[in-house]
């Protein structure tokens, strides 16, 4: 039919992981940021003072900025499942679609209401119920969270079904919503998400306070202490500026710290987890090929060739993958060279001769995931996870004075440890879905037999290598654009300061005396 | 229980139709500013109208795909696989549309404001006529195989179906939107909202009746015959309320049009979710497209709680935001660079 003989199942793999990671970008940055924002308002409500409400301004405008894409984005996600996967949906819409239907009616929908209410809500709402509304939008947003976790984790660890005619179909909702596998990953994902908040404060602070102490605003006294000044001609950049930033920066060191340290503890029960229920997964995480106790620092030779002879282990750790699957040192760990027959023998070497499997059936199955995006991806969502929270600790040490060195190579690394947190989460989500292949759903080993789906099955048949393609590159150059358009309005308020979000900072004053602020909408597009 | 699946069809055509009346204006009003406005102050006012409201709107779209995925897992891959291309571009179409909405006013460009309108607008027209294009498919049929697979290439859903669906929902939204801005707004762009919807609603509801005919004519249920009648009947009257100028009775009087129109229409194909063009052995049905009863009633459970709760604290909003929007009340636009400037 098609001039490439490229397999459709590839291309919509690629849209897939694409448009996800992509979304998931937004997504940590809302729900990181979105609990800093309303705490924020929260102390300026119970404290009146100034520097709160600058800061509730400020962080709330990019927040919004962000959150709209990660809407957006998300619409495709909730979409994508029938549009290029639709034998998926057919396969296990009796078990999937609910955690997504119960994410829009009880959560997105209290999400996007209140949010609207909150923004426009300045001024009109009484200040009590206008703060409600924020909690209420945030605590939507992490219940959506929840309902998306719990359905991934299905795909990861299928509960709560039986087998009907070639079908799982759902028998208990609680087992669905309470699977063990979901409630790690939501506290990880969420975690995760608050490491990102935390960063990106620290990062944009630290350049408003750098950016002051270049201004020659605020200068360092006799022991190093901040002596915080005021530049009357710019505007917003008064003495309460200060505390604006050195407590955001304060606020965003401290959740950075504690969500690491979540993350070291759910990340653990997540690998034991993985060791029991995705144990080619944690092998593949390893690139162990044969069975021992040994966590590897570094292996070299391909680890992406698939082949265990390729791999050879330079730096390893005796006893420490047992610490991490099983809790003790001494438990072996089961190698892809052991495991791999043992999944030949239960799920098949071949694609059955299947019509859903079109001119796949037959083809030779891989159960090890491709070793390379694994195994980096397990390192790389670590290592950048602990960088962040190290930043994060060192940021706080170097502030504890009031303010940021002069230096501006530190304050360039600063804004750029803001991407760490964005890495790691991306990295860890690489791993864990393409750790699951060649399975859609991952077989559950405790479960019951037959509830599980190659991903070869699962892509739509009648949509054309054409159509995907086509969607693919649409998708792809118009996220890319977005993304140019969102990092552009970020940086434009960023380097605008509070003034930027507060308008009425820069305004003279005189201007507006006719009006009554009342009769001026609170905020407006 | 044979009940549910009667339920969750119902259900679904009540999502479907909340949305269209929900954001069939906001996506009106995008429309709108890109052909109706004839200032900036025009378009920001227009904007604002349905500033707090229309992401809590488009949530009804998101609603209806994730219940017809929970309630008709059938439906919901056989519908998107088979339309693949129009809905990625109405998904396109919304994508820009959302994200214009919330940085045109973060800039202070001419071009950025103006490349943003028409973003704005072009995508709520191509949202707009996608979803209409798509309702009208699967209440009129697409060319499916026995596995609910699309037969005949990326384009067999272009049909005059389609584009009739596509014209009935932009011509009800530029109406809708229309009446919509006659109550939300004051002064001249008050007047202009009344004289489009008294000018325009006779042709621009055109195709929406056109559709609820087809589907009645083909299918025949004689009763349903009352249903159509009443649409039509809650048309002309809320044309002639808009005539008099009654603001109020024309916005309901082309709502309870929409309503009566996609009752009759749903009410029509019922039990048939999506006809297969090719075979009517292979139609999906709410029998035969439908999640297990033990899923239904979950979802049943769930949809009794959230759904009140979502018309409760939606109507809350329209009750907070109900007062007009008049160009004098808008803030001064953003202004950027002040802060950064070296002293």
């Amino acid at each position: 039919m098609h001039a490439l003989d490229v397999d459709p199942l590839l291309i919509a793999r690629w849209q897939f992981g694409i448009t996800t990671v992509y979304h998931f970008w937004m997504v940590p940055l809302t729900i990181g940021l979105g609990p800093l924002v309303a705490i924020m308002q929260t102390m300026w409500h119970r404290t009146g003072n100034i520097r709160y409400y600058r800061m509730t301004k400020f962080w709330g405008k990019l927040y919004l900025i962000n959150f709209i894409m990660g809407v957006e984005t998300g619409l495709v996600q909730e979409f994508q499942f029938g549009l290029a996967w639709s034998e998926y949906s057919r396969f296990v819409g009796d078990v999937f679609g609910a955690p997504l239907a119960m994410e829009s009616l009880l959560a997105f929908f209290v999400e996007s209401t209140f949010l609207g209410l909150w923004i426009f809500g300045w001024g009109r709402l009484p200040r009590r119920i206008h703060l409600a509304c924020l909690w209420v939008a945030i605590v939507g947003s992490t219940i959506s969270a929840y309902f998306i976790i719990v359905a991934n984790s299905w795909m990861q660890h299928p509960v709560g079904v039986e087998l009907v005619d070639g079908h799982p179909v759902m028998t208990d909702i609680w087992a669905v919503l309470t699977n063990n596998t979901a409630v790690t990953a939501f506290a990880h994902t969420v975690l995760g998400s608050f490491g990102v908040g935390g960063a990106f404060l620290i990062g944009i602070a630290w350049y408003q306070l750098w950016q002051r102490r270049r201004d020659g605003i605020d200068a360092v006294g006799a022991h190093g202490r901040v002596i915080a000044g005021e530049a009357a001609d710019i505007p917003g950049r008064d003495k309460a500026d200060h505390r604006v930033w050195l407590t955001s920066l304060r606020i965003g060191a401290v959740t950075a710290i504690i969500a690491f340290a979540g993350l070291a503890i759910t990340g653990d029960a997540q690998g034991k987890l993985m060791f029991e229920q995705q144990p080619m997964k944690m092998a593949a995480a390893e690139a162990a090929c044969h069975t021992g106790t040994s966590f590897s620092v570094l292996s070299i030779g391909d680890p992406g060739s698939q082949d265990c002879k390729d791999v050879v282990g330079v730096i390893e750790i005796p006893g420490v993958l047992s610490f991490l699957a099983k809790g003790d040192f001494t438990t072996p760990v089961k190698g892809v060279n052991q495991l791999l027959p043992e999944y030949q023998k239960k799920y098949g070497t071949t694609l059955p001769d299947n019509p859903i499997y079109g001119e796949r059936a037959g083809q030779k199955i891989d159960y090890v995931p491709i070793m390379e995006v694994t195994y980096w991806g397990f390192r790389i969502m670590i290592g950048f996870g602990a960088l962040a929270a190290f930043a994060a600790a060192v940021a706080l040490w170097m502030t504890r004075k009031g303010t940021v060195p002069k230096s501006k190579p530190v304050m360039l690394l600063a804004v750029a440890g803001i991407a760490a947190p964005f890495i790691a989460n991306s990295a860890g989500w690489i791993f864990t879905e393409m750790g699951r292949q060649p399975f859609v759903v991952a077989p559950n080993p405790s479960g019951v037999d037959g509830v599980f789906m190659f991903t070869a099955a699962a892509v739509s048949p009648g949509v054309s290598f054409g159509e995907i393609l086509f969607s693919l590159i649409a998708l792809g150059s118009v996220y890319a654009v977005l993304m140019v358009f969102e990092l552009r309005l970020l940086i434009r308020y960023v380097r605008g300061g509070v003034a930027s979000a507060l308008p009425e900072l820069a305004h003279n004053t005189d201007d507006d005396d006719d009006k009554k602020p009342d009769d001026v909408l609170s905020f407006a597009y | 229980m044979d009940i549910l699946p009667i339920l969750w069809f119902a259900l679904i055509a009540v999502l479907w139709t909340g949305y269209l009346f929900l954001e069939g204006f906001d996506l009106g009003v995008g429309m709108h500013m890109l052909v109706s406005a004839r200032s900036e102050t025009d378009r920001r006012v227009m904007l604002n109208t349905i500033g707090p409201v229309w992401d809590g709107n488009e949530v009804w779209l998101i609603t209806a795909a994730g219940a017809t995925f929970a309630a008709f897992p059938y439906w919901y891959a056989s519908l998107f696989s088979a339309m693949y291309l129009p809905l990625v571009i109405v998904l396109l179409g919304l994508i820009f549309r959302a994200v214009a909405i919330e940085y045109r006013g973060k800039g202070t460009s001419t071009r950025w404001i103006r490349g943003w309108t028409i973003a704005l607008g072009l995508g709520s027209f191509v949202a707009a006529f996608g979803v209409g294009a798509m309702l009208a498919l699967t209440t009129t049929g697409l060319p499916l195989d026995h596995n609910g697979d699309r037969v005949g290439g990326p384009f067999a859903w272009f049909t005059g179906y389609a584009v009739l669906g596509g014209l009935a929902v932009v011509g009800f939204c530029l109406v809708h939107a229309a009446t919509f801005l006659a109550l939300k707004t004051d002064g001249l762009l008050r007047e202009r909202a009344s004289v489009f919807s008294t000018r325009w609603a006779p042709v621009a509801l055109l195709p929406m009746v056109g559709w609820v005919l087809a589907v009645q004519l083909t299918n025949g249920k004689l009763g349903l015959w009352l249903v159509v009648a009443a649409a039509v009947i809650a048309g002309v009257w809320g044309w002639r309320a808009a005539r008099r100028g009654a603001e109020g009775r024309a916005f309901i009087g082309f709502g309870a049009f929409l309503v009566a129109g996609s009752a009759a229409i749903f009410a029509n194909v019922f039990p048939v979710v999506l006809p297969s063009t090719l075979n009517s052995a292979w139609n999906l049905t709410i029998w035969n497209a439908s999640a297990t009863p033990y899923t239904l009633g979950v979802m049943s459970v769930v949809a009794c709680i959230g759904l009140p709760l979502v018309l409760a604290y939606q109507a809350w909003t329209y009750w907070v935001f109900r007062r007009r929007i008049r160009g004098a009340q808008l803030p001064k636009p953003a202004t950027f660079g002040a802060a950064v400037k070296q002293p």
